[in-house]
């Protein structure tokens, strides 16, 4: 069991698919960042996902997906002290490289996972495609 | 590769032929001199460790939340892994796996919905592909096949 599991959080969406997870933190956040697979948050969890991981900021919440194997994906936020640790943190490091990629030979660095646009990171995807 | 290290990902155990699946490849690898890890969330482990109460066909059984802790962490890492998946979930799993493990991927995709979801993957890997959800025989078959070009 994951620290989240333990901390005060409001779920906005349960049960559906990872891209759905995606598309509503793009859609219902005033920032988007965008994380590597294993990219760390609060005291130990290591977001699963699918590249480009997006997690977003609205006022002091962090909001980001949380998936479970026989739940599937969900929308979670979280909004305490380490939220805004954790968006300062994001808003940081966001100028990261964009290293992520679904290709093999990837290493993710867990809380120093590099952030990317979104644009790089599908930048990046095509050209390991071709 | 033998030797290699293999770990057999199962995500959950809703489809019946993931847990026949597993200790049958965990023992077929095993007997072909690889050093197989069988990860799994608590309810697919509790449903392996019943099947093979003495150990005999699965020897080593983990946690899969924390096996993919030590791969980030860079404790652990594998040569070969196997990702069972049915699901959105066990897929979006197994593409984590694939960006943080230097293991050659070969996803297990089955159930009702298996050739749909062996779409959506975006990864490398090689897929293992059965619309099956209780009989397992199609889908040991073509892990025969696979395991017979690993060991070459």
């Amino acid at each position: 069991m994951s620290c989240i599991e333990q901390m005060k959080y409001t779920i906005h969406l349960q049960r559906i698919s990872f891209k759905e997870a995606r598309e509503y933190i793009e859609k219902n956040s005033d920032e988007v960042y965008y994380v590597s697979p294993g990219y760390k948050i609060f005291k130990d969890y290591y977001i699963i996902g699918i590249p480009p991981i997006a997690v977003g900021a609205k006022g002091n919440s962090l909001i980001f997906p949380y998936t479970k194997p026989c739940y599937g994906s969900f929308v979670l936020s979280i909004d305490n002290e380490d939220s805004i640790k954790e968006i300062d943190r994001l808003r940081q490091t966001g100028k990261g490289k964009a290293t992520t990629s679904v290709k093999k030979g990837k290493s993710s660095e867990s809380s120093r996972a590099p952030l990317a646009s979104y644009e790089d990171m599908w930048k990046n995807k095509s050209e390991k495609l071709t | 590769m033998t030797g290699a290290k293999v770990l057999l990902m199962m995500g959950c155990p809703e489809i019946p032929i993931q847990t026949s699946i597993a200790l049958y490849l965990s023992h077929k690898l095993t007997n072909l001199g690889f050093d197989v890890t069988v990860a799994g969330t608590t309810a697919a482990s509790k449903l392996l460790k019943v099947s093979d109460s003495d150990g005999y066909y699965v020897k080593k059984l983990v946690d899969l939340d924390k096996t993919i802790v030590d791969i980030i962490e860079k404790r652990a890492d594998f040569d070969i892994c196997f990702a069972f998946m049915h699901n959105d979930a066990g897929m979006t799993y197994a593409t984590t796996m694939s960006s943080i493990s230097q293991a050659r991927m070969y996803s297990i995709v089955f159930g009702r919905n298996a050739e749909t979801l062996a779409e959506t993957i975006e990864f490398d890997c090689e897929k293992i592909v059965a619309q099956d959800v209780h009989n397992p025989v199609r889908l040991k078959n073509k892990l025969d096949k696979v395991m017979e070009e690993i060991v070459i």
